[in-house]
């Protein structure tokens, strides 16, 4: 947690000479407090101080982050608990494990399928973010092949599971040079761990059965010199992990407490039950998970879980928002009909999609809603009749069309009447309610 | 290294409600159903017990639905015709309590003649044990007119009438008050918005311990994250001792669920959306469960396995662990 300005100023010299060019080091430490002049700018503060500071400046939870081949993952430097009270900022990254007892076939073909895979929501492309590869056979043979075709068959960051350090060097010297993430030390091993950690770059994943224990073991790793850290409660339950998780970033946000100040790592996977994993996974998103491990990709599970993460980290200050304008769609000629909607994401994506999957062509004309859905914008005076003219003579709809038809979402047939009166020589039509039922509106009624 | 977990004292606790009145509290349920009563977030055991579980209650109609999606209807089979032995199909399938939602028009297209969602409430109410909680169409003038019906010919049986809105309030309170009722209090995903109509409500001098505050949810994809949000700020305000805002959340996570394109469409969708019924299913359950650990007590699901999973992610989460 930042410093007050008075904390500061009793690391400060105290002196007031000024050649900060502010008049007393109380007010260069209100200044710094506010992060609005460098620490440098006094030439006397003693190292000591330096140090204290510049810990105190660092993030609560520290930022991790994977790389491989150009791609990256980060968690932590989140601030809030609640994401009303800001917003939570780096999205879990979704890891699909494999094991090295699985035949490397099998590997491979479940990782090419979740590497592949890329799906749409409201305009943002989704994809899996990595691979977790767990030494299962204690083999360090075995480990390095399996990490080996693990990376023939993808580019994207990995975590590599394994208890036994030996075994871990084994994996690590199959993708050297990347940043993955270790996991996990424990009390036993966290020493070589730590030293392949420092060697190899990695992050280094800690597990331990009590927050106390973690902190201990976080604690020496980072005098170690390893201060990328990723934690495991190691409960594996809904509520367990619920109320440490919650505990967690409690002690890091509200106590300032360094030693459990880092992201931390699930594991749905170890439900053994698709059922189950769902349900763990969408907590670990929710409740605070920088790594989610899944054993079980399939779309009809990774799917929601992607939107999931989208919905929790939106800035719930700004809608997720399209820029308003006059969008052409399947190549429309003048006589083609205009569809009047929003500009909130959710609403242009679901009517655009639809319409293009139709192969139907149409101007969707994207009024300024500030964001809103149809009705929500609708019923808070943004998307009215006046508006909705305004747009079309902002975008020049008239110079595109020859046929002047506009037709409304059926949520707002309340407006038809006064879009008319707005709209003098248009033909102002209600179309169905749901963007779903708009093609088959298209072909019979227009 | 000792770790001090910090812990919230909260100086405010949500009503305790019972849904549902047994033939010696003057109704004919065999079981009622309590919620309520948290004086912490929700399932944070190392800070106060959860005195009652979330409920889980199944939608069904007075009759077959059109506009369901058809993994629904199959499921339900041909006691989707049938209000008696649909809910009897819900208590089979391990509901805690039955939304029953009255439609607008019959089978014939004929608008729903009081009578008949008065039959169609006798008819569920004859069929399960279970409390029950009886929604309008959604049209505040129809609800009106069908629910005070309803209200009289049921009372003291501690239904749940809804929707109970800022445009027809004082019609439901009043039945409610009249027929020994509670009312669900729907607001569009706005504090203070639920504060208000709330407020409004007491006035009128239906005690808090029979108001269901409803917030108004939204799917996964489709607006979930700003109802999750304004309840994670209901409960917030409740243990801070906002009287206003201490009421048990009902969420109706079913019906947004099956209304988006995901869960009710099969074909000509993109491959990446995976297994139609699957996908369904997890869009329902990844709803319903993180609306739970939102705060949600009453959540209204449609899919009997979705029921199922959000079942089990009760008990998990209610279980108090060792440490606690
Ligand atoms: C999420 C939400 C919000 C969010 C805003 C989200 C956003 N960025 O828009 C928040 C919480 C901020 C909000 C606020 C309000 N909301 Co609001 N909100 C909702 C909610 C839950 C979902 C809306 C949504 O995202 N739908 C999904 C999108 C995709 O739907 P859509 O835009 O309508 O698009 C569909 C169709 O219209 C159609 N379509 C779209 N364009 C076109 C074009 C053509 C040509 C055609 C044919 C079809 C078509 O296709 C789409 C898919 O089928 C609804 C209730 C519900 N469950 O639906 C209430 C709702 C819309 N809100 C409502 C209200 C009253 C409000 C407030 C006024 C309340 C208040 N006083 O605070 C405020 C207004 C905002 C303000 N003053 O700042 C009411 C509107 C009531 C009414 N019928 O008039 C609703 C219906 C809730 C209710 N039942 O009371 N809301
Ligand atoms: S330069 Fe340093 S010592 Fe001098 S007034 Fe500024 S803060 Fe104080």
């Amino acid at each position: 947690m930042a410093l007050s300005g008075i904390q500061i100023y009793k690391m400060l010299p105290q002196t007031n000479c000024k050649e900060c060019s502010f008049p007393t080091c109380l007010a260069f430490a209100m200044k710094l407090a506010a992060k609005q002049v460098e620490l440098s700018a006094c030439p006397y503060v003693t190292e000591e101080s330096k140090a204290a500071l510049a810990e105190s400046a660092a993030p609560p939870i520290r930022l991790v982050t994977l790389k491989a081949n150009g791609n990256e993952v980060k968690a932590g430097n989140e601030v809030v608990l609640f994401r009303h009270e800001k917003t939570f900022y780096h999205k879990p990254g979704l890891f699909i494990r494999v094991r090295d007892d699985q035949n490397e076939d099998a590997i491979k073909q479940k990782v090419a399928a979740a590497d592949g895979y890329q799906v749409e929501y409201v305009g943002i492309d989704l994809f899996v973010d990595g691979f977790a590869v767990e030494a299962a056979s204690g083999d360090p043979g075995a480990f390095s092949a399996a990490v080996s075709a693990v990376r023939e068959a993808t580019h994207r960051p990995l975590i590599l599971i394994a208890q036994d350090a030996g075994v871990m060097e084994a994996g690590l010297r199959a993708i050297d040079g990347e940043h993955p993430l270790i996991y996990g030390a424990n009390s036993d091993t966290w020493q070589a761990f730590a030293e392949l950690a420092k060697q190899h770059e990695a992050a280094l994943g800690v597990a331990a059965p009590s927050l106390e224990e973690i902190a201990d073991l976080t604690e020496k790793i980072k005098e170690a010199g390893v201060e990328d850290i990723v934690i495991d409660p190691m409960v594996r339950d809904l509520n367990t992990s619920l109320i440490l998780s919650t505990q967690i970033r409690r002690l890091a946000l509200k106590s300032n407490f360094r030693a459990l100040g880092y992201p931390m790592i699930a594991f749905p996977g170890d439900a053994d039950d698709p059922s189950r994993e769902s349900s763990l996974a969408a907590q670990a998103i929710a409740k605070y998970a920088g790594f989610v491990v899944l054993d079980t990709f399939s779309p009809e599970l990774v799917y929601p879980l992607m939107v999931m993460r989208e919905n929790i980290y939106t800035d719930p200050q700004k809608p997720i928002q399209v820029t308003p304008g006059l969008y052409p769609i399947n190549d429309p000629k003048p006589t083609d009909p205009v569809l009047a909607t929003t500009n909130f994401s959710i609403t242009y994506f679901s009517v655009a999609n639809e319409v293009e999957g139709s192969g139907l062509p149409a101007w969707l004309l994207v009024t300024d809603a500030e964001g809103m859905s149809v009705l929500t914008a609708w019923a808070a005076g943004k998307f009215d009749a006046e508006r909705i003219a305004k747009a079309v003579k902002e975008f020049g709809v008239a110079e595109k069309v020859s046929q002047k038809r506009i037709i409304l979402p059926g949520h707002v047939a309340v407006l038809s009447g006064e879009l008319e009166e707005e709209l003098p020589d248009w033909e102002v039509r209600v179309g169905p309610r749901e963007a779903v039922d708009l093609p088959s509106f298209m072909k019979q009624a227009l | 290294m000792p770790v001090e977990i910090p812990k919230d004292k909260w100086a405010g606790t949500v009503k305790t409600i019972t849904l549902g009145a047994t033939s010696d509290q003057g109704g004919t349920r065999a079981r009622t159903v309590t919620v309520g009563g948290e004086s912490t977030l929700p399932f944070l055991h190392f800070e106060a017990p959860t005195p009652h579980r979330p409920v889980i209650a199944l939608e069904i109609r007075d009759r077959r639905p059109d506009d369901w999606s058809p993994l629904l209807l199959e499921t339900w089979s041909e006691v989707a015709d049938d209000p008696a032995r649909w809910a009897a199909a819900a208590e089979e399938a391990g509901a805690d309590l039955i939304e029953l939602m009255i439609s607008p028009t019959g089978a014939d297209g004929n608008p729903t003649t009081p009578q008949a969602a008065v039959d169609a409430v006798k008819a569920v109410l004859g069929a399960t044990g279970l409390p029950l909680i009886v929604f309008g169409p959604g049209q505040a003038d129809l609800d009106n007119e069908l629910l005070v019906p309803v209200a009289e010919a049921t009372k003291g049986e501690r239904l749940v009438l809804g929707i109970c809105e800022d445009k027809n309030y004082r019609t439901i309170v009043a039945a409610a008050l009249a027929n020994d009722h509670l009312v669900n209090a729907r607001t569009p995903m706005d504090v203070n918005l639920a504060k208000q109509l709330n407020i409004l409500i007491t006035d009128m001098g239906l005690p808090l311990d029979r108001i269901i505050m409803d917030p108004t949810t939204g799917a996964l994809g489709y607006g979930m994250e700003y109802g999750y949000s304004v309840m994670e700020r209901l409960r917030l305000a409740a243990l801070q001792g906002d009287a206003m805002t201490q009421l048990p959340m009902l969420v109706t996570p079913g019906f947004e669920a099956w209304k988006t394109k995901e869960s009710k469409v099969g074909e000509g969708v993109p491959d990446t959306w995976g297994v139609w019924l699957d996908r369904a299913i997890n869009w329902e359950t990844l709803t319903a469960v993180s609306l739970i650990e939102a705060g949600a007590d009453i959540l209204v699901l449609r899919h009997p396995e979705s029921l199922r999973r959000v079942c089990s992610a009760i008990d998990e989460l209610m279980a108090v662990p060792e440490m606690a």
